[in-house]
């Protein structure tokens, strides 16, 4: 199993009145993960040391925190590629209220989802109400499908991070989540004037900062953002589209 | 304690669990308008529906078309060595196919066939290509699909609440307590009826694919409102699971690697899956490895690769190489997809994009590259095929108001499920399940549950609280799960269950001692020490079961009794808590089959 050596780590305890970053070292032996280490620590010393976790392969994304500054998924960030001869900081992510600990409350994030409009498919095309789609035209829309809700790009975009604009701006999650609907083969929705009005896509200044952090590697900013940002344009600012629109209606 | 007090709600019907089968169950009973409360431990999207990887099975025929659900019905019940509930396997293989194209009318968007329809794979004994998928994330599909589609259907849903005891009016299940997680209050449902889709019991062995919410609660829950449980003894050990680093082990490696052409191998590079294939499957298994390449590659005349007979048998083959010395480096196999490089021009890529969380997983945990070397892997807990025993219709459990869906109910798979019908079951499931459910509310008028039960729910939930001095539970799960692992595990004697019997006693005492530090807002340690009834109990019915069957079938493998024993073939294990309060098992005779059926099963040999 290798040798275990020693490690300390400074983990964030307490809950919305207040807390400290508490230090405790525990044994890490080869192949550990972060997540690992904070087991053994409930285990050994602190078993009330709350964090959310399911299914320790970067599946579920439960386990999202922020290790020595950087928004991590903990199951997916081993011990050896980080400096452990300085005590290893974890953090619950920041941008969200504090529950306990490491535990945050995401729950804005099912409300902002639950507003913007649902799937909404043309006619089937066989008899047994299934379509027909070329591999083709579905990767892009899979891409954005591999979203695991860990919703680390919202807590590290500035929009929501620093300036706090919950309430109006939905952040890359959600311009994923829409793009992912705008795109599919079948969908028959219209989602422009929500993203220009509610989502606000808008207050996007594409520094690409949720792409860096996705533990998925979805292109968030080049591949979502971008191109709902030029349907808005082109919808709501360009005369030539408005114009088109008139003698073809429907959205692509 | 005196002055706990708890906040109620109202629903027509409850759901307890939000992964697949606890969703499906929501959208159809909220659909014919009932009023819905859905429960779940975790936050919505999380539950191990998540995890799963390989893809669900339905006899679609888009790759074959020969495939019907009639072959789908027969493979089924050879897969669970035909201890099945034949009505439940009849229903999956006819309804399974519509629920995965409902699947694509609420936005999923599955892997497609040159013609645009939706993609199958090959599984370990399914006959022809049958499992829909997304690469090796097929869960994460299906549980954000339904999710998605089910946020807009008017279903009140409560996330980190965990359920700790049902209630009763007389006989009926009226509804269940619990408490939020976050900050530990308690809360009652009353409801009309009550659905389970609580999961599994993984937690309960020390190696395993499951996360830690499959503490076998709603088998407990079941069981304490006095419902039979059924094929307890029935634990599939998936053959695959990582074996290094020591942190991962368990974690699963999905069955689509040797669906996409995957092959064991033990130390001295020999592929052993050919040296041992069941009479049972012998006409349908290839005997080389040339042919076994042909199948996987869609050659419809080709039969299959040893690697892909069914999962109790694949485990118990690694386990023989193992102990026989042959085995990999950290104690597991090998199982090699790189060695496709010599059939195809653009391997590496190939590989990534039919397995892309495969590459991942092992490229980020192990630092393994899996297009490159091979993976090492030995078997992990993964799966029950037992749970509450159901109506095979209606999906209602022994107990009025009690329905089961999904995992945490028994019979579909008899004494061994086949890949890709887990995913399956809990649409096919959830469904009848929701529909019936609201159905029994409607037809039923509201029950009551008296105080007391509330008072004695919330008594002993606070419990932990109250032993400063008591034991960590976590010490008490890691011995628990140490015993089940090694006296009741993929090879089980008499005397090592025995054994076992009396630890759990040991145990059961030492969990009456667990104590609770600190708050009871958002405490791991107290959800511990409650969580080790429900394991406890999952646990004795695994033993009390796994005694009295004195053969070996499916996943249940006896070294003391290593052949199949045609007297234990017509009936199923029956548990259920004895007037005196203890555990009793019973054998019942399984329903004489439909005559059509039995000829299905016939002709398809
Ligand atoms: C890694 C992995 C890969 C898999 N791959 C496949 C595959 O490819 N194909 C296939 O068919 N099957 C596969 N399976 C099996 C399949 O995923 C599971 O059997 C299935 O998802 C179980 O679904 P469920 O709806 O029954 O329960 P789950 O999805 O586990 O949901 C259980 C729910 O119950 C809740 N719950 C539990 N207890 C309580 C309580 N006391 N109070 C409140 N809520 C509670 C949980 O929070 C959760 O929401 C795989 C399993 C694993 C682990
Ligand atoms: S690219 Fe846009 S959404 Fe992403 S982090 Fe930057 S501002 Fe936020
Ligand atoms: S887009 Fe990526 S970072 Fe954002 S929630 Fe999804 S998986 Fe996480
Ligand atoms: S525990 Fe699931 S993503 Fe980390």
């Amino acid at each position: 199993m290798g040798e275990s050596r020693d490690v300390t780590f400074r983990v964030w305890r307490g809950d919305a009145s207040g807390g400290a970053l508490k230090d405790y070292t525990t044994g890490i032996t080869t192949g550990m993960v972060v997540l690992d280490a904070v087991h053994q620590i409930q285990a050994e010393s602190a078993p009330d040391l709350a964090c959310r976790w399911n299914c320790k392969a970067g599946k579920c994304g439960s386990c999202s925190a922020e290790i020595n500054g950087k928004p991590r998924l903990m199951c997916m960030t081993r011990m050896d590629e980080i400096d452990t001869s300085v005590p290893v900081t974890i953090l619950p992510m920041q941008t969200f209220p504090l529950i306990r600990d490491l535990v945050t409350d995401v729950s804005w994030n099912y409300e902002v989802k639950k507003r913007i409009k649902k799937f909404r498919p043309r006619k089937p095309d066989n008899a047994d109400g299934s379509w027909n789609m070329a591999q083709a035209d579905v990767e892009r829309v899979q891409e954005f499908r591999k979203c695991i809700e860990c919703f680390l790009c919202q807590d590290v975009c500035h929009v929501l991070r620093e300036h706090e604009r919950h309430p109006e701006f939905s952040g890359p999650r959600h311009f994923i989540y829409t793009a992912q609907l705008e795109m599919h083969p079948l969908d028959t929705e219209d989602r422009l004037g929500q993203l220009k009005d509610e989502q606000n896509i808008g207050y996007c200044n594409i520094t690409k900062c949720c792409t860096k952090v996705c533990p998925e590697h979805i292109t968030i900013t080049d591949n979502a953002i971008i191109p709902l940002k030029e349907r808005v344009v082109d919808e709501f600012y360009d005369p030539m589209t408005r114009l088109f629109r008139i003698f073809k209606p429907g959205k692509k | 304690m005196a002055g706990e007090s708890y906040k109620t709600h109202e629903h027509d019907v409850l759901v307890i669990g939000a992964g697949g089968a606890g969703l499906r169950a929501a959208i159809e009973a909220s659909a014919s308008g009932a009023r819905v409360g859905l429960v779940c431990k975790s936050l919505l999207g999380k539950a191990h529906t998540v995890m799963a990887e390989g893809g669900v099975a339905a006899a679609l025929g888009n790759v074959d078309d020969r495939d019907n659900w009639r072959v789908h019905f027969s493979d089924t019940m050879r897969g669970g060595q035909y201890l099945n509930n034949w009505r439940m396997a009849e229903l999956h293989a006819q309804q399974a196919p519509d629920r995965v194209r409902e699947l694509e009318a609420w936005g999923a968007v599955m892997d497609r066939t040159p013609k645009g329809k939706i993609l199958q794979r090959n599984f370990g004994g399914h006959k022809y290509p049958r499992l829909a998928h997304v690469g090796d994330r097929t869960g994460l599909e299906m549980i954000r699909t339904l999710q998605d589609h089910g946020i807009h259907q008017g279903i009140e849903v409560f996330m980190e609440f965990t359920i700790t005891a049902l209630l009763k009016d007389g006989g009926r299940v009226v509804g269940a307590i619990g408490y939020d997680r976050e900050r530990g209050r308690f809360h009652v449902w009353k409801a009309g009826a009550v659905v389970l889709a609580t999961g599994g019991i993984g937690r309960a062995f020390k190696i395993t694919s499951n996360s830690w919410e499959y503490t076998g609660d709603g088998h407990a829950l079941a069981y304490h409102a006095g419902a039979e449980l059924v094929d307890m003894e029935f634990v599939q050990f998936h053959p695959t699971g990582m074996v290094w680093p020591p942190s991962v082990r368990g974690i699963l490696v999905t069955e689509g690697v040797r669906g996409e052409g995957g092959v064991l191998r033990n130390k001295d590079g020999k592929r052993f899956m050919f040296d041992d294939i069941p009479d049972l499957y012998k006409q349908q298994t290839a005997d080389n490895e040339e042919e076994g390449w042909r199948y996987v590659t869609g050659d419809k005349n080709a039969l299959r690769p040893p690697e892909l007979l069914t999962r109790d048998h694949v485990a118990r083959c690694i386990v023989r190489e193992i102990k026989a010395g042959r085995g990999s480096p950290h104690g597991g196999v090998f199982l090699d997809i790189a060695w496709i490089k010599e059939k195809l021009p653009n391997a590496g890529e190939h590989i990534k994009k039919k397995l892309p969380s495969m590459y991942h997983q092992f490229k980020e945990l192990a630092g393994v590259d899996i297009t490159q070397e091979p993976m090492e892997v030995g078997p992990t807990t993964h799966y029950v095929m037992g749970g509450v025993k159901v109506d095979g219709d209606s999906q209602m459990s022994s107990v009025p108001g009690l329905f089961a869906a999904g995992e945490v109910a028994g019979g579909l798979h008899g004494a061994n499920r086949l890949g890709g019908n887990s995913l399956s079951d809990l649409l096919v499931f959830g469904k009848l399940a929701g529909e019936h459910a609201a159905k029994y509310a409607k037809d039923n008028s509201p029950g009551h549950a008296d105080a007391g039960q509330i008072e004695d729910a919330m008594h002993e939930a606070l419990a932990p609280f109250e032993r400063a001095d008591g034991e960590n539970p976590y010490d008490i799960q890691h011995d628990l799960q140490d015993m089940m692992q090694d006296q009741s595990g993929i090879v089980r004697n008499e005397n090592d269950m025995a054994k076992a019997v009396d630890g759990l006693a040991g145990l059961r005492e030492r969990a009456s001692r667990a104590r609770a530090d600190g708050h009871r807002e958002y405490n791991p340690g107290w959800h511990t020490a409650l969580d080790l009834k429900n394991l406890l109990t999952c646990a004795e019915a695994v033993v009390r079961s796994a005694l009295d069957r004195r053969e070996s079938r499916g996943a249940h493998f006896r070294e003391d009794y290593p052949g199949k024993d045609e007297a234990h073939g017509y009936h199923n294990s029956v548990t259920s808590r004895g007037p005196d309060g203890h555990m009793s098992v019973v054998r019942r005779d399984i329903p004489q089959i439909r005559d059509e059926l039995k000829q299905i099963i016939e002709e398809m040999g």
